[in-house]
């Protein structure tokens, strides 16, 4: 019998009735991570049966899309973008209130991305499934857990009987080779990996990065590669965990203390893929090949090397997105002018996130005429950072610093770009309109968003970054 | 859910591939706590122009496209965000069945748990199908297949259990939670081990 993958050893741990050619399997959740866009519905469906939560014990809320990230006002109020997002944090704290669920919301010391509180305070482990009524769930992925988005009417399934109807996906293996080159970070990578396999290249598949580029990834890092793996199509993205997982967690409030602890780790070393396990389809990717990073289209698919030419349209779709783009055929996407940067989102707002675009800002100012909007991830995130004198870096080279949120990521919160701006932004989707009706995004690292705000065209971090070490 | 057998309609064609969650329903109209009333924003900055009226270039506003409830759309149809407000508004838009060569994998779940037939067919058909907006199709979910004016049959295979519930109107968090004792069995080894 050939061994198995982490995939498998996840997947085969937690499935309580297995599946047969008629019925999906019945899979148990360890981890409901919750906020307030897509669980209202679900909660009044549970209402509306009679039913309660099987385990708020598992579950774990927070406020992040539909948040203000300006502070209070003068009156204590907060600057929401209107009644309806207010109505919906709202909603999610009675919710919270009436059914026993844990919130980190306003008052909470904890409280930020859903995908970055969920790590920070230990929720989110080897070895568990975890899901979340949001895509970008794939990130929790970083720890060797099987983590992935679900719809609303899922929410429900989870919340009542804290299990879902699975079948079980294909599994696809992706080998990055060699090392990323000094200056080139995970972001890139990602985008880099996107751009070979496609968009839709990981649909029906759970992908599983392994390969000593990204044994070398930091616990940041990790996340920000697993994050952007919905972006391939890929429900799921996952890393086996290993010292550096082990290091990272450590302390963290929910993870276990003393004797348990010890256990724990030695549960989770077992954790990876067999050398013998065999996978559905494999990827190989040359790490050293990797340049800064960014998209020239409207899906993230479309991305290249920012020096590589942008490739001709083959297609009508992809006429239409050069076209919304304004990005030109047979030039470099480097150069182009930049009106808005944004440094946030579950991607990349982590503390290190910041120190890279802090790194690359330090002394000098944001181009005249570029609006820079840096969001961290938590309130962990902007407590460290405020300690470090990042906040102050930011400010000083005239960057907005603004509290915790996926602000212009999505851009419901009132965060969003005027139509026909072009923003550099950190986050993980390029969609047509998704950073604000008429808005067109390009993905970049923290470094590159950083470089561009300088330079008010989208420009190599690189030459920043050998300034400052000369 | 009332159980779902066939499907008789025109088609409409939204060839675009990569149709993302965001362009079936931006994100800023998320606020919305219920999922009733999403219709009206379905597509909304694409089929509508910035003073509001109908934007002619969007296909499914052209006259011809009035009251088909099957779209054959590009590949890669629902890609992005696991909103489960993309399939909500299309059905209140007067959308039955979505048909693709690829489909998005969390949209497709959520568009069959709400009874919008998100159907895979082949390459070649769905060419053929993209080619011939307006045509009069039926599809037989029983059959598992997509009846041409012509006598012509396009084969599909939905996953079993998903037309299970379709064809029977199956609650499915009914049916899951028939399996409570097993998923209290389940909790007590994990707490045992």
């Amino acid at each position: 019998m050939s061994g198995k993958t982490l995939f498998e050893k996840v997947w085969n741990a937690h499935v309580v009735v297995p599946e047969t050619t008629d019925t999906p399997a019945v899979l148990y959740v360890d981890l409901h991570l919750v906020h307030e866009v897509t669980s209202p519905q679900a909660f009044s469906e549970l209402r509306e049966r009679g039913l309660p939560l099987r385990r708020p014990d598992r579950m774990l809320a927070t406020l992040d899309h539909s948040t203000p990230t300006l502070p209070t006002n003068a009156d204590g109020s907060r600057p929401y973008a209107n009644a309806e997002a207010q109505a919906q944090v709202t909603q999610l704290e009675t919710n919270c209130r009436e059914f026993g669920v844990e919130l980190h919301g306003w008052d909470s010391a904890d409280r930020g991305i859903v995908h970055v509180i969920g790590p920070e305070l230990g929720a989110t482990q080897p070895g568990m499934t975890i899901v979340c009524g949001d895509s970008h769930t794939s990130t929790h992925g970083a720890f060797g857990a099987l983590a992935f988005g679900i719809g609303t009417t899922e929410v429900g399934h989870v919340m009542a009987t804290q299990c879902l109807l699975q079948r079980k996906p294909k599994t696809m293996a992706i080998h990055v080779d060699g090392q990323l080159p000094p200056g080139i970070g995970a972001k890139d990578l990602i985008l880099h990996i996107i751009g070979t396999i496609g968009v839709d290249g990981g649909t029906g598949y759970v992908l599983e990065y392994r390969g000593a580029a990204i044994e070398a990834l930091s616990m940041d890092e990790r996340m920000t590669v697993c994050n952007m793996s919905i972006e391939a199509g890929a429900r799921a993205g996952l890393i086996a965990p290993d010292e550096t997982t082990f290091a990272w967690l450590k302390g963290r409030p929910r993870v276990p203390q003393g004797a348990a602890w010890d256990a724990a780790v030695k549960r989770w070393r077992a954790l990876r893929s067999d050398d013998d396990a065999t996978y559905d389809h494999q990827v190989r990717i040359d790490a050293t090949a990797v340049k800064p990073t960014v998209t020239y289209g409207t899906h993230p698919g479309m991305a290249i090397a920012m020096d590589a030419p942008v490739p001709a349209a083959t297609n009508a779709q992809e006429r239409r997105a050069l076209e919304y783009m304004k990005s030109e055929a047979g030039k470099p996407m480097q150069g182009t002018p930049v009106d808005v940067v944004f440094v946030g989102s579950c991607t990349n707002s982590r503390l290190s996130d910041l120190r890279e675009a802090a790194n690359v800002l330090r002394g000098r100012r944001v181009a005249d005429g570029v609006r820079m909007l840096v969001v961290p991830g938590s309130e962990a995130v902007r407590r460290d950072a405020e300690r470090e004198g990042l906040h102050q870096i930011f400010t000083a080279a005239g960057a907005e610093w603004r509290v915790p949120g996926c602000s212009m990521c999505i851009a419901m919160n009132g965060d969003l770009a005027q139509p026909g701006q072009l923003v550099v932004s950190t986050s993980n989707r390029n969609f047509e309109g998704r950073q604000g009706k008429g808005a067109r995004t390009v993905l970049a690292s923290p470094a590159t968003a950083a470089a561009s705000a300088l330079a008010g065209r989208i420009a190599d971090p690189r030459e920043y970054l050998v300034e400052v070490a000369a | 859910m009332k159980p779902i057998t066939r499907i008789h309609s025109r088609t409409a064609v939204l060839a675009d591939e990569n149709i993302d969650t965001d362009r079936i329903i931006p994100a800023r109209f998320l606020t919305t706590t219920t999922r009733e009333g999403l219709g009206k924003l379905c597509f909304h900055d694409w089929r509508y122009q910035a003073d509001g009226s109908d934007n002619p270039a969007f296909p499914l506003n052209q006259p011809q496209a009035q009251g088909c409830s099957i779209v054959v759309a590009g590949r890669n149809f629902g890609c992005g965000s696991s909103r489960e407000h993309a399939p909500w508004a299309l059905l209140d838009y007067g959308v039955r069945a979505v048909l693709c060569s690829e489909i998005a994998d969390i949209f497709r779940g959520n568009a069959l748990k709400n009874g919008l037939l998100a159907i895979v067919i082949d390459e070649l058909e769905h060419r053929w199908l993209l080619k011939h907006p307006g045509i009069e199709l039926v599809i037989d979910v029983r059959g598992q297949f997509i009846a041409l004016p012509d006598g012509g049959r396009i084969p599909f295979r939905l996953e079993p259990f998903a037309r299970h519930c379709l064809l029977n109107g199956v609650d499915q968090l009914g049916y899951l939670l028939q399996h409570t004792d097993a998923i209290t069995h389940y909790e007590q080894q994990e707490k045992a081990a």
